[in-house]
């Protein structure tokens, strides 16, 4: 009895397949949750209205670490999907991971989709591009750090609320008297590596790593133990001591000890403005990141945070073929302006960005068009471009431990960041090794 | 006396045994094997290249600091765990042994904690204690203490022990209580008469007789220790601030399942395992044999 009743459901399903057949189902995992999760959907469920052919099907994964994993065990069972979002720090893992990824170039120029590399915005695709201008993943969801001020504490402090700081000097400044005001909590950040490393050294065009920050070769090292690092890492001790600096933690809690109205200043992602928005009773502004203005050729252009769109490799032509669809759809001006005004993302095009300037989006809400403004403040350098260092999701945990022995009074900068760059070195030797 | 039971049937027995058996291969051994054998193995994420790379993973892990200092990180909170779990339950079990009316009611409620998951656990107390939300972070603030685990290693380690330990009363509650009443009334009751106050009938009557099963506490908790606190850490501290609070089943799963470093996650495991399996021996061993029933 119970054969029969399976062997019936096999059939069952075996029609169902059949029938489906006609229309190609590509598999979409991502980590975009909450409100996101609905603009993801949405996204495909407006492809899946344009055309009958091809149907995308979105799966929530969890958090990024989440769905990376995942992937990777179902890629070793043999059931990848086709694509597969990752975070910006899982770029260099996946693509040495030569069988078990596609390049998006390579998807997109078999299919014969229009692509125009070209069009899209240096800043956002070189993350995600080869050293010979391949573009190998799909930018989707891309953010930057930015400067928020709380303009009410300012205005008790007796600043100037309309003149955010824009040097560490005067961060320093106003850190002193917003303190002197009784301000509990001065200054904050979510995500420090990314912050004070990554976008710092971005910022004030330092190398983080050797080989153009690992672009050039998977033999890189680290270099964030140089003087500026050193010194702007002790500046951010000496902070903490004096109680001018407020350390929240290694992701986005910083987000809420701002928008609570808890601290006054903050760097954080683009991505914290809705939540801010949402949350806060006070009035502020978001700016441009603070740099120090005695470094030359500061400040560079901030790099980007945020994930992309891998295509996963063992599929058939046709398959392709409709992920190509699917990735065109998402880089038209109008789904792309669509995405950045909803979401606070960057948009990934020139069109887009001209796109929703035109509209008048950026003259109700400066903040969206700031982020662009900062990622392309001058053309990307070696060291500005990005960052691809294997097994950096480790790389990144050794340096946050370094800091938070920093900030926590325990090591010194110069000693701290010198034994992130010897840590931080040994994982990557292991990356090539694993890799060669 | 003992009882035996004969099977007639010589296979009979096999058969028994055999589902159990295929259990404990299918999800005990061949796991096991499996993290010794790529333990050896240097591997990419995606396991497209493999290389046998002998015993360089577990080199690689005695030469870093940070792995040693995990050992200490550990042996400082399992020991905290279990001795300030057992030291609690204990007090509680021979408190509730002694009342009389709603005896159901305080151990129903004593046992409570045992049924939340370790994550729900961590997460609870994360919000008590959350540095600038918490209701207890607040209290304290009352005090003049600065409370944050965020940035302080002390409070950190102590906050997820408390997690840790609170989860972990009710168990050792009950195996104490279960001791108790299992000690005959009438050696106590005798001591009584001769005039022993109630401390020392406690330390000389009732402590010696329940040794077996605090020593039997004491290995489970500190395997508890080692391994179940994992949601605990995971929802608190992740192993932070500055690797405070990095035990060595965190940095298994963080090296593992968050950076895919199967080769260093699996010789990790495979060090836990021999732990486990000297601390097994040991309780078999060493306890049962010593303690005096």
């Amino acid at each position: 009895m119970k054969l029969k009743l399976m062997a019936a459901a096999l059939a069952a399903a075996g029609l169902l397949s059949t029938a489906a057949q006609a229309q190609m189902e590509i598999q979409f995992w991502h980590s975009m949750g909450g409100a996101l999760g609905e603009k993801t959907n949405g996204l495909a469920e407006k492809f899946n209205a344009s055309q009958k052919d091809v149907k995308v099907v979105t799966t929530f994964k969890g958090t990024y670490p989440e769905s990376m994993t995942a992937a990777i065990a179902a890629f070793r069972a043999g059931s990848a999907p086709h694509i597969l979002q990752v975070f910006e720090v899982g770029t260099a893992t996946m693509m040495a991971a030569k069988g078990a990824i596609v390049p998006v170039a390579k998807v997109m120029g078999d299919s014969g989709e229009p692509f125009d590399p070209k069009s899209y915005l240096p800043t956002v695709t070189g993350y995600y591009t080869d050293p010979k201008g391949n573009m190998l993943s799909f930018p989707f969801n891309s953010s930057t750090v930015m400067f928020y001020v709380n303009k009410d504490a300012f205005k008790k402090a007796g600043l100037d609320p309309s003149k955010a700081p824009r040097t560490w000097k005067e961060v320093l400044a106003a850190a002193e008297k917003l303190k002197a005001a009784g301000q509990q909590c001065v200054y904050t950040t979510s995500w420090p590596s990314w912050k004070h490393v990554e976008n710092f050294s971005a910022w004030h065009n330092i190398p983080i790593g050797t080989k153009e920050n690992g672009f050039g070769g998977m033999d890189t090292q680290f270099a964030i133990n140089s003087p500026l690092h050193v010194r702007h890492i002790a500046m951010l001790g000496d902070m903490a001591k004096k109680g001018l600096f407020t350390y929240a933690g290694r992701t986005n809690q910083g987000d809420a000890k701002f928008s609570s109205g808890e601290c006054a200043m903050f760097t954080g992602s683009t991505g914290a403005q809705a939540g801010i928005r949402k949350a806060a009773k006070f009035e502020w502004s978001i700016n441009m990141i603070p740099y120090h203005d005695d470094v030359k050729g500061s400040p560079q252009n901030s790099i980007i945070g945020g994930a992309s769109l891998w295509v996963m490799g063992g599929k058939k032509a046709p398959e392709y073929k409709a992920v190509a669809q699917f990735l065109a759809f998402l880089s038209r001006a109008d789904v792309q302006m669509e995405w950045h005004t909803d979401t606070g993302y960057v948009p990934i095009t020139q069109a887009a960005y001209d796109m929703t300037k035109k509209s008048g989006f950026y003259d109700k809400d400066p903040g969206a068009e700031l982020a662009v403004k900062q990622l392309t403040n001058k053309a990307p350098t070696a060291n500005s471009k990005g960052l691809r260092f294997g097994n950096f999701v480790q790389g990144r945990t050794v340096i946050e431990e370094e800091l938070e022995a920093v900030f926590s009074g325990k090591k010194e900068a110069k000693a701290a960041l010198d034994d992130a760059v010897k840590r931080g070195n040994e994982i990557l030797r292991q990356f090539e090794a694993a890799n060669k | 006396m003992e009882k035996r039971v004969v099977f007639r049937s010589a296979w009979l027995p096999y058969v028994l045994v055999a589902p159990q058996i295929a259990i404990t291969l299918v999800f005990f051994f061949w796991p096991a094997f499996q993290a010794v054998w790529y333990s050896f193995q240097l591997q990419d994420a995606f396991g497209l290249k493999t290389q046998f790379v002998g015993l360089a993973n577990f080199a690689a892990l005695f030469k870093d600091g940070n792995y040693l200092e995990s050992f200490k990180v550990t042996a400082i909170f399992s020991v905290l765990v279990a001795f300030i779990g057992i030291a609690i339950s204990l007090l509680l079990a021979t408190m509730a042994d002694r009342v009389l009316r709603g005896a159901m009611a305080y151990k129903t409620l004593l046992i409570w904690p045992y049924a939340v998951a370790p994550a729900i656990a961590g997460v609870l107390w994360a919000f008590l204690f959350a540095p600038s939300i918490g209701v207890v972070t607040y209290v304290l603030k009352g005090w003049g203490i600065d409370w944050n685990w965020i940035l302080k290693h002390d409070q950190a380690m102590v906050l997820v022990v408390i997690a840790s330990v609170w989860k972990q009363i009710s168990y050792n509650f009950l195996f104490f209580l279960a001791g108790l009443q299992s000690i005959p009334r009438s050696l106590i009751e005798a001591a009584a008469i001769d005039g022993a106050s109630p401390l020392r009938r406690f330390w000389t009557i009732v402590f010696p007789l329940l040794s077996p099963t605090t020593f039997f506490l004491l290995v489970v908790n500190i395997v508890y220790a080692f391994f179940d606190t994992f949601g605990v850490i995971d929802a608190t501290t992740q192993g932070g601030p500055a690797q405070a609070t990095n035990i060595l089943v965190y940095k298994v799963y963080h090296d593992g399942v968050k950076a895919a470093d199967l080769g260093g996650s699996s010789a990790q495991s495979v060090i836990l395992m021999f732990i486990v399996i000297a601390l097994t021996v040991a309780q078999f061993r060493f306890v049962e044999r010593k303690v005096q029933y």
